[in-house]
């Protein structure tokens, strides 16, 4: 039954077309940083699926953090001699030996989630990672394409000063709706990525915009910030989802469950599938010496109330979310 | 016979350990996973040789993990910020190791202090000192680094004997002589058996308290400088909680926590031990890595009350032989 919900989980159905029984019989090691974060649990278990569906045999060793535990486990992959490697690097340095050692024993590299030092460009095969700016710009799309041509002022919950994710959130939204003169961003500062944070932010926002009649929409730069606002909103009086309108990133489990609710409007999902696309991409590989594009971008997919959220909630609860 | 045995059991626990992950997976006799025994635990292996004389003087050292870490981020900065040439840099470090060290023993000696608060006390500074320098990971790109860690002997069956492989091979025999065929080292193994009595003999406890001290943090630098070969990188979160596993990997290869007893053959067989349930894990691929410290863990336990036993065993009184009346 769990596997039923996992499949029903692997959301980039578009690329489920291309699987084939020729993918047997392969060997790929893993790499994970380990389970720091909920999105990072359900990567490992969404991979494990993916990898079952396929028939390939997946083996996983979770680095605890530590780079020299995924050097090692890199080393003890090259040794066992897999057919592929894939890894999700911890820092961008400090890799050229360990992929110059695969590259000698022609075990091709996957990059999953996160990219590495210019140095390494030529030691791996492809990179499969969501293009955050990208993000920004579907949640900035949807808004405008939901407002229309009506005035809207926006609030904007940014994810923590600095960092790399959170600069290209805001860019991408900044971008999409830079040409809808009637959509104004009006406050916009940090809730650090967290739910209490994205709490405290709201409600002062709700002060300074007069109880929040007049903010038409709120945008956080993930989930957990937009769960903690959507609190802040209830406790003001504010019927978010209708009154205001909300779009978040990440797509986390408890969204699904406020939009189930009718509290949020839309979340685009970073999915937790970057080992489906690689999968795909080293089968082409073997089978046909196909060389995949350096950067496989994965989907970034929009969901509304339209997508039977209750359902979503339920297929992704299990993930380790 | 019986001062060695714990060293040939922890000897025969990682043969009978090999030979089960041999017939298990047929790739794992092999020079490949041997010669990355020995190169991923080079860091480890280094450090582990300095803890067994501080272990064995009836010490700890719980620094030496932070040392590595400042290490690394020291040599990055100064060889990457500063224009310092790789082998300046080097000395400069373990100069400064040197005097952690020294300062370390001197404060344990002349204060009084126990070992374990007193490095305590240098986990956090080194630790903080290498934060205070820089949190990100920065990346070393001086030719002498992609040299070093791209030479390797190459063995028949596509092993690679590195550099990092051989130094931590050269660190091993060369503690073995000093503890074993020196003075000093029979200062050490005298201090682990009582401070008191050695003082009475006319050694100098002060000297070599700090020497001691000063040998574990300069092979922690050691460790370091391997450490950024090992990545090409100096990051301020290396090698933390590393003092834990080096304990481990001293006790498991037979030394005793409570000093006086140890070899440092042993301890090569504890690093040796701790990768290989590593690889084994990486291997399966399909157990959690905790599983690392689970059996470390349960190996440490078992060890440690082996030693025990022995050591209630040798206080045995002999047992009177029938018949004979005691005098």
């Amino acid at each position: 039954m769990k596997f039923k919900a996992l499949l029903a989980a692997t959301v980039v159905s578009t690329l489920a077309s291309t699987l084939g029984a020729q993918a047997a019989d392969l060997t790929i090691g893993f790499s994970q940083i380990g389970s720091e974060s909920g999105w990072r649990a359900a990567e490992t278990s969404v991979s494990k699926a993916e990898a079952k569906k396929r028939d390939i045999t997946f083996k996983i060793a979770d680095a605890q953090q530590k780079q020299e535990n995924q050097i090692k486990a890199i080393r003890s992959f090259i040794a066992q001699g897999v057919d592929a490697i894939f890894l999700a690097p911890v820092v961008a340095t400090g890799w050229d030996q360990v992929l110059k050692e695969a590259k000698e024993s022609k075990i091709p590299v996957v990059l999953l989630d996160r990219d590495i030092d210019a140095s390494g460009k030529d030691l791996y095969l492809t990179a499969v990672t969501s293009d955050s700016v990208h993000e920004g710009a579907v949640a900035g799309e949807w808004l405008a394409k939901t407002v229309g041509d009506k005035p809207c002022a926006v609030v904007e919950l940014q994810g923590t000063v600095g960092a790399s994710v959170a600069t290209n959130r805001k860019k991408g939204f900044d971008t999409a709706i830079a040409s809808h003169s009637n959509i104004k961003l009006v406050r916009s500062q940090t809730g650090d990525f967290t739910r209490a944070k994205g709490k405290e932010v709201m409600e002062s926002f709700i002060k300074a915009e007069g109880g929040g009649k007049n903010i038409c929409a709120v945008y956080a730069h993930n989930d957990d910030m937009m769960v903690g606002a959507i609190q802040a909103m209830k406790e003001a009086g504010l019927k978010p989802g209708t009154d205001v309108l909300t779009v978040s990133i990440d797509a986390v489990p408890d969204i699904f469950k406020a939009i189930a609710a009718g509290e949020a409007n839309a979340t685009v999902e970073l999915t937790p599938n970057m080992a489906g696309p690689a999968f795909d991409a080293v089968v082409a590989y073997k089978d046909k010496g196909t060389v995949p594009p350096k950067w496989i971008q994965t989907e970034s997919k929009l969901y509304t109330s339209a997508d039977d959220p209750q359902k979503i909630y339920e297929s992704k609860k299990g993930l380790g979310y | 016979m019986n001062r060695l045995l714990p060293v040939l059991v922890t000897t025969a626990v990682f043969l009978v350990g090999f030979i089960i992950c041999s017939l298990q997976y047929p790739n794992f006799a092999s020079t490949r996973v041997v010669a990355n025994l020995l190169t991923d635990n080079a860091f480890l292996g280094i450090v582990a040789v300095g803890m067994t004389f501080v272990i064995i003087s009836g010490g700890i050292d719980l620094s030496v993990g932070s040392v590595i870490g400042f290490t690394t981020v020291f040599l990055a900065l100064a060889i990457e910020r500063h224009d310092v040439p790789p082998l300046v840099a080097f000395a400069l470090v373990l100069v400064i190791c040197a005097a952690f060290g020294a300062a370390m023993g001197a404060a344990i000696q002349y204060f009084d202090l126990p070992p374990f608060i007193v490095t305590l006390a240098g986990l956090f500074l080194a630790r903080g000192a290498s934060f205070l320098m820089s949190t990100e990971s920065i990346a070393i790109n001086a030719p002498l680094y992609s040299d070093i860690a791209g030479y390797a002997i190459r063995l028949p069956g596509g092993g690679r004997l590195t550099i990092i492989a051989l130094m931590m091979l050269a660190v091993f025999v060369a503690g073995g002589v000093l503890l074993h065929f020196t003075r000093f080292g029979t200062n050490v193994y005298a201090l682990g058996g009582s401070r008191a009595s050695t003082a009475l003999m006319g050694v100098r406890v002060g000297a070599t308290t700090i020497r001691i001290y000063m040998l574990s943090s300069v092979l922690a630098g050691l460790s370091g400088i391997v450490f950024t070969f090992y990545t090409s990188a100096g990051y301020s979160l290396s090698a933390v909680g590393v003092e834990l596993d080096t304990i481990a990997a001293v006790v498991i290869g037979g030394t005793m926590l409570t000093g006086g007893y140890g070899f440092v053959f042993g301890t090569f067989v504890g690093v040796l031990i701790q990768g290989l349930i590593q690889t084994y894990i990486t291997f399966d691929g399909s157990l959690s890595s905790w599983w690392t410290k689970i059996a470390t863990g349960v190996l440490l336990f078992a060890f440690i009350a082996f030693q025990q036993l022995l050591v209630v065993l040798a206080r045995r009184p002999p047992r009177r032989v029938a018949g004979v009346v005691p005098s």
